[in-house]
């Protein structure tokens, strides 16, 4: 007898969601990127359509990482002391799709560059490479607010993608994006009713950017209450394929950010004999934290150590192959 | 619940005399109106006092049509009234109304294959409105089997299990939540319900509070849908919220709001 394969057919879809512009497009990018689109869970291309695979952005700073352990910064060498140099190898070499530049130094206990200072750094990284580019403050409310704005009309035109708007603090990203064309990450913490609300107060500020949101839903590194991060991923995809369109966009997700500041990531062999080599277990706790976030449906992962883009790229790969029946 | 917006129904005088005068401007302002605020289908009747059902509803048709990307619910007795509609109906229609009488459901459940169209089955015969539960569920089931027969989906089935005001059919209440409970047990994927959601309030003095209390109680037994007044900022409300409650929405602060904007 024949056995029938069941499948689940959903209403709806995710959006799709174009970052960067190309000259026609009124930006300066070799080649756009879209995420989303997906009419199905993740990778299930026999039920329904996953018509962009997941893309890997990977990290740049304005000023050198110092905090980085040891074996990430040798993986660039020279290269951390030069973001156009470090975005350049970023591509180049380590095939990231998107460069997801960092404004560490913008931090007033850092350095507290100026906005020009950030500018300066964005124009060398966009003529470096030809990738969309994520563009990520210092984490500090009050200067990437006054930051985002001169950034965003600096690149009119990009289509970046701009971070973070918040609940609380979502107005000037949500403004910048509107005012210069850019996408917008909107990020809540680990809380799925947030997450919704949050893209309605986006939309009432401009529709259209309905259609320029990536979801963070902020994530855990493996071991730090991921499964969290997880559930939340799949209530809101389950939301979207099933016509949610307030839930319905692509997500995006800073593994490395969570991942390279965990003791598994730095913690030497001769003080924790029992974890194994330190440069193997931290670029392995970073491709599998990345690798089941694919899984929860990710559209975007934020990544550090060229190693483990590599065997996550090669992960993608392999689950976009056509496995229909 | 799918709100199917009543409004556009020549009961209204503003709708007869649009009718009447061929002036769309009245029900483009009813379709509009209801599409903003969340209805998923718009019911379109031409009412009692018109002599050519035919031309009148291929008229209201096209005219909402013009206005609203809403499906509309082609609700008529008049079954070559409804054919009209469904020949311009730009996207599958719904059919409003067969009860479980043979030659009814042959003519009904053929079209809607044609048209590819959804149909509204009422729980009643011949005989009238059955009492208790077990008979509307029979007569569900005969609806269902037709409905098979032709081919057509169960899910494209919407039973109505066929309400009465409450202050004259009282007993008949929990026999309707007994029958939108077993209806989905019918078959696998089970039909559709949906029901008159104002008929449990003719005659009565609280409307309103009736109209959308039954909504919500309705729904946690399974309705999937009602012909409603969707301009009832209450009720939309209700409805919104009990769609978080029974966890089909999730939910956000803006939530009602989200459930209004669904068409925009």
């Amino acid at each position: 007898m024949a056995v029938e394969i069941l499948k689940e057919k959903y209403r709806s879809q995710v959006r799709e969601v174009v970052l960067g512009a190309t000259k026609d497009e009124g930006g300066t990018r070799s080649a756009t990127i879209k995420v989303g689109g997906e009419s199905t869970l993740p990778f299930l291309h026999f039920e329904g359509e996953v018509p962009n695979p997941p893309v890997v952005a990977m990290e740049v700073w304005d000023i050198f990482p110092e905090e980085w352990p040891q074996n990430l910064k040798d993986a660039f060498g020279d290269a951390l002391n030069d973001p156009a140099a470090w975005a350049k190898k970023c591509v180049e070499e380590f095939g990231a799709d998107l460069i997801a530049l960092r404004f560490k130094g913008a931090d007033p206990d850092v350095k507290d560059a100026s906005a020009e200072d950030c500018i300066a750094v964005l124009k060398t990284v966009l003529e470096a490479v030809g990738v969309p580019l994520i563009v990520y403050g210092c984490g500090k409310l009050e200067k990437d607010n006054a930051i985002i704005g001169p950034i965003g009309e600096a690149a009119e035109g990009e289509n970046l993608l701009l971070g973070v708007a918040e609940q609380e603090n979502y107005k000037s990203v949500a403004s910048a994006a509107m005012a210069y064309k850019h996408s917008v990450i909107a990020q809540s913490p680990i809380d799925i009713n947030i997450a919704k609300q949050l893209n309605i107060l986006i939309s009432e500020m401009s529709t259209p950017l309905l259609d320029r949101i990536v979801i963070d839903p902020t994530i855990a590194a493996l071991g730090y209450g991921i499964e969290y991060s997880y559930s939340i991923m799949e209530r809101a995809r389950f939301g979207a394929l099933n016509g949610d369109r307030m839930l319905g966009m692509p997500m995006i997700g800073n593994v490395g950010h969570e991942v390279w500041s965990k003791k598994e990531t730095f913690i030497p062999v001769d003080e924790e004999p029992g974890w194994g080599d330190q440069a193997e277990r931290s670029l392995a706790w970073e491709a599998v934290t990345a690798i089941a976030l694919l899984q929860a449906g990710m559209n975007i992962l934020v990544m550090r150590h060229p190693q483990a883009v590599k065997l996550v790229k090669q992960n993608i790969d392999e689950l976009m192959q056509d496995n229909s029946y | 619940m799918i709100i199917i917006g009543e409004r556009i129904n020549g009961m209204f005088r503003d709708i007869a005399k649009a009718i009447r005068e061929k002036d769309p401007t009245a029900v483009q302002e009813w379709a509009k109106k209801q599409e903003a605020m969340g209805s998923g289908y718009l019911d379109i009747n031409v009412g009692p006092a018109v002599s050519d059902r035919v031309s009148a509803m291929r008229w209201l048709c096209e005219v909402t049509q013009e206005a609203s990307k809403l499906p509309l619910c082609l609700d008529s007795t008049d079954y070559d009234a409804i054919e009209a509609g469904l020949e311009v109906c730009k996207q599958p229609a719904m059919i409003n109304s067969v009860p479980a009488v043979q030659e009814k459901m042959d003519r009904v459940f053929q079209m809607a294959s044609k048209y590819n169209a959804e149909v509204i089955g009422l729980a009643m015969s011949e005989e009238g409105i059955p009492k208790d539960a077990e008979s509307r569920v029979a007569l569900a089931m005969e609806l269902v089997a037709n409905c098979d027969a032709h081919g057509i989906p169960i899910s494209n089935l919407y039973i109505d299990p066929l309400v009465l005001p409450c202050n004259v059919g009282q007993d008949h209440g929990p026999e309707v939540m007994e029958t939108l409970r077993q209806i989905k047990l019918l078959s696998d994927p089970p039909p559709k319900t949906v029901v008159g959601l104002s008929n449990i309030s003719l005659g009565t003095k609280n409307r309103e509070l009736i109209n959308r209390i039954f909504a919500v109680m309705a729904m946690s037994n399974g309705l999937d849908a009602a012909i409603a007044d969707g301009c009832d900022e209450e009720l939309i409300a209700a409805v919104a919220t009990a769609r978080i409650i029974l966890n089909m929405d999730i939910y956000c602060d803006s939530y009602v709001d989200v459930f209004k904007n669904q068409n925009l």
